[in-house]
């Protein structure tokens, strides 16, 4: 068993040789009208709601800004992405929310497939074995991290006595909170992972794994050449939208430290701009900053690792 | 034709189902509007920062004989969470807020605004009467009450007397100073607690220990002048020592594990356990280790072995500047109904009420006299420490931009183990150049 079996191939489908666009009947025309009046309204709602906000935030963030200030107000075309960019505190909390996605999403993904591979083989009690699994990402993220805060506190949470730690102050030293901030969130969205990845698991033909196994593959040959390259869609997909996901986090480091011992990421830094010193301007600045970081995360996924978003709907 | 009329019938009925309908909806917001025109009680929203204000307030309504009605609205139960959501609405001129429970601090950053109504000279008057120095000067913004004192608050020293014979130092026979505390404490093998949270309690402890220090954390001219134009006080010998006695203190044995991360709860906590043996803080723990002895938590020879004084000394020679805290309630600028809630502040207020309100919440009341009545001096019986502390507390920074001052110190000056003597001068200039925009916090 030596060589790779390849990913499953594409349906047969005819590829019509180019012609010229038929003329469009009147039946296609008034459907194409129809959908239009149907899906119009909608369209321009959520264009709206969206794009506005978008447009508004930009505009704002070209302004010095505060809103208890508002006679104040000043146009500073880009001086706030002048300070943002030349303050070492915006390339500390980027360092230190790229440190939190990478571990996280990496320790996601061991942990995800694992679970994964579980509730995918699992015999008996299937579906209580998933909804066990999945309990955790049911939970309000603001409810888990109180959880957790509690869990680490050296007064009266379990993990110094279960471990032996004595009085550990799990808070008080920057790594030590972002190990507490890590396991938050790695045990708060492993299981949204090992979903996206159970659904790759279920595309792969059993008849894959069946020839191999009669070809003499051991479980860990099985493992690398066939499930890992029939899945690397479905991994890619759930690597983009837990980098996303990863990226944006607030929650957990606002309830375990309010920012404290150097653990504050991008979004608190918009958060302290926007709300706490209602520097309406600088933080519109941050979020768009935020907000373009993501779209690059999201195009490095989807260009340069050819990540197929269409598999989540089935593929093909 | 028949059949005409059969459709217009059922077209006409189905219109006039729909009416009535509507009017079902739209009946109790009628009703409603219609109550206030007609002489019905007016409902005022209150937002408390704190639950034990909700039985005063509701026997307010009850008394108001039917003029109004209030419904109660929770703050968030920190400092910087109930201004940011105060913030929030009344930047957005949110004309269903009338009273409003503000911490002093922040008091200024509304008023600048233009978010909260100046009380008028009688009403200023009235809210001043008897009311202790420190606590007034907190409602008062470029020369205008803008929030009428509802408690005063300082922190004390508290200690176990049963430690202090090990510890050589008794504060009770005259002034001590923080270094002399860190060291006894030391001796003793018991704990100094102090908030080194990074959170408001540490912008108090700061702003106590650089005033007692003779200092200021904002140069004294820099009350009304644009954010740009505002300039530390930090870097000087007051923001040093601050900056020295924190390090020490979180160097030291004495300081309680999780010193980094402990505000006033768990300075409580750690006062109460075995090795308790010093503390800073505000006098609601006395009525919370009365509770905890009640409910058996905490066993009734503590509260005999407690001892407190006045708060601690920076320099030998000069007298300490206690923290000051409070709370005052302002009427919004957006209010509809501001003159009546000028009548709710009136009774909340009342001199029975305050006293009532220092028994449940255990914060001191703010006016003079109710410390002389003998039932507070017995269930206070540190009554006149409390009284002398808010008589001579240094009031944090007044300015329109408390919210960056507080934020700087709190970064510039945490966690307690890594400050030096430079982190006096270094938080001085973040603070300036986070409030001219230069910088980020």
């Amino acid at each position: 068993m030596s060589t790779t079996i390849p990913a499953a191939p594409p349906e047969a489908a005819p590829v019509p040789p180019r012609r010229a666009r038929p003329a469009m009947t009147d039946r296609t025309r008034h459907e194409r009208r129809l959908g239009w009046m149907l899906a119009g309204p909608a369209l321009f709602v959520m264009v709206a709601v969206t794009g506005y906000p978008i447009l508004n935030a930009l505009w704002l963030s070209l302004f010095d800004y505060r809103l208890t200030d508002p006679d104040g107000r000043e146009f500073v075309w880009f001086a706030n992405y002048a300070t943002i960019f030349t303050d070492g505190l915006f390339w500390r909390q980027f360092g230190v929310t790229a440190l939190i996605t990478v571990v996280t999403v990496s320790v996601e993904l061991v942990l995800g497939f694992a679970l994964a591979m579980v509730m995918h083989r699992a015999l008996y009690m299937r579906t209580l074995l998933r909804t066990a699994i999945l309990i955790p990402y049911g939970i309000i993220t603001v409810v888990s991290a109180f959880s957790w805060q509690y869990a680490f506190s050296n007064t009266y949470g379990f993990v110094n006595p279960w471990f032996g730690l004595g009085d550990q102050d799990w808070f008080g030293n920057t790594w030590t909170a972002l190990f507490a901030i890590c396991v938050a969130e790695i045990w708060k969205t492993t299981p949204f992972m090992s979903l996206l990845l159970l659904a790759g698991l279920a595309q792969i033909p059993n008849d894959y794994l069946e020839a191999a196994t009669v070809d003499g593959a051991t479980p860990w040959q099985r493992f690398k050449r066939v499930i890992l390259p029939n899945m690397k869609a479905a991994i890619m997909v759930a690597l983009l939208f837990r980098t996303l996901d990863a990226f944006r986090i607030f929650d957990n480091v606002f309830i375990m430290t309010a920012g404290a011992q150097g653990t504050e990421t991008l979004s608190f830094l918009a958060y302290r701009q926007t709300i706490s010193r209602v520097m309406v301007g600088l933080g519109s600045a941050v979020s768009v900053i935020l907000a373009v970081i993501v779209v690059l995360i999201a195009f490095l996924f989807v260009k340069v690792f050819r990540t197929d978003l269409s598999q989540q709907k089935g593929g093909n | 034709m028949r059949r005409t009329t059969h459709v217009r019938r059922r077209v006409l009925g189905s219109r006039v189902l729909g009416a009535l309908a509507v009017l079902g909806l739209l009946a109790p917001l009628l009703t409603a509007c219609g109550g206030e025109e007609s002489g019905g009680p007016t409902t005022l929203t209150f937002y408390s920062s704190n639950p034990n204000q909700v039985p005063i307030v509701e026997k307010c309504a009850v008394e108001s004989g039917g003029r109004y009605t209030l419904d109660v609205q929770a703050l968030p139960n920190t400092a910087s969470g109930a201004r940011e959501q105060l913030l929030r609405r009344l930047a957005a001129e949110d004309r269903g807020m009338d009273i409003l429970s503000i911490d002093p601090p922040f008091m200024a950053e509304f008023a600048n605004a233009g978010f909260l109504r100046p009380f008028t000279d009688a009403e200023r008057r009235h809210f001043s009467y008897d009311v202790l120095a420190g606590p007034l000067e907190q409602g008062i913004f470029e020369d205008k009450m803008y929030s009428a004192p509802a408690n005063g608050n300082t922190q004390l020293l508290w200690y176990r007397k049963s430690v202090l014979k090990k510890a050589g130092i008794d504060p009770s026979a005259g002034p001590v100073t923080w270094d002399q505390l860190i060291t006894a404490a030391e001796k003793a093998g018991v704990t100094f607690a102090a908030q080194g949270r990074r959170n408001e309690s540490l912008m108090v402890w700061v702003n106590a220990l650089v005033e007692s220090a003779g200092g200021t954390i904002l140069s004294p001219d820099s009350e009304g002048k644009p954010a740009d134009e505002v300039t530390s006080g930090l870097d000087s010998d007051a923001g040093r020592q601050a900056a020295r006695i924190m390090r020490k203190l979180a160097d030291s044995p004495a300081a309680y594990p999780g010193f980094s991360t402990g505000g006033e709860e768990n300075s409580r906590a750690a006062f109460q356990a075995a090795d308790g043996g010093f503390m800073v803080n505000w006098p609601y723990i006395w009525a919370a280790a009365q509770t905890a002895v009640a409910d058996g938590s905490l066993a009734e020879s503590f509260l005999d072995d407690v001892g407190w004084t006045r708060y601690p000394r920076v320099l030998a020679d000069r007298e300490s500047a206690p923290p000051s805290g409070g709370l005052g309630l302002s009427i919004s600028a957006f209010s509809r109904h501001q003159d009546l809630a000028v009548d709710v502040i009136r009774c909340v207020l009342s001199p029975t009420n305050q006293k009532a309100y220092m028994f449940t919440a255990g914060d001191p009341a703010v006016i003079g006299s109710i410390f002389d009545d003998p039932e507070v001096r017995e269930r206070f019986p540190m009554a006149d420490a409390i009284r002398e502390g808010m008589a001579d507390a240094g009031p944090r920074p007044v300015t329109p931009y408390y919210g960056d001052v507080t934020a700087a110190v709190q970064s510039g000056f945490h966690p307690p183990d890594e400050v030096t003597e430079s982190s006096a001068k270094e938080t001085g200039d973040l603070l300036e150049a986070v409030l001219s925009n230069e910088r980020l916090i």
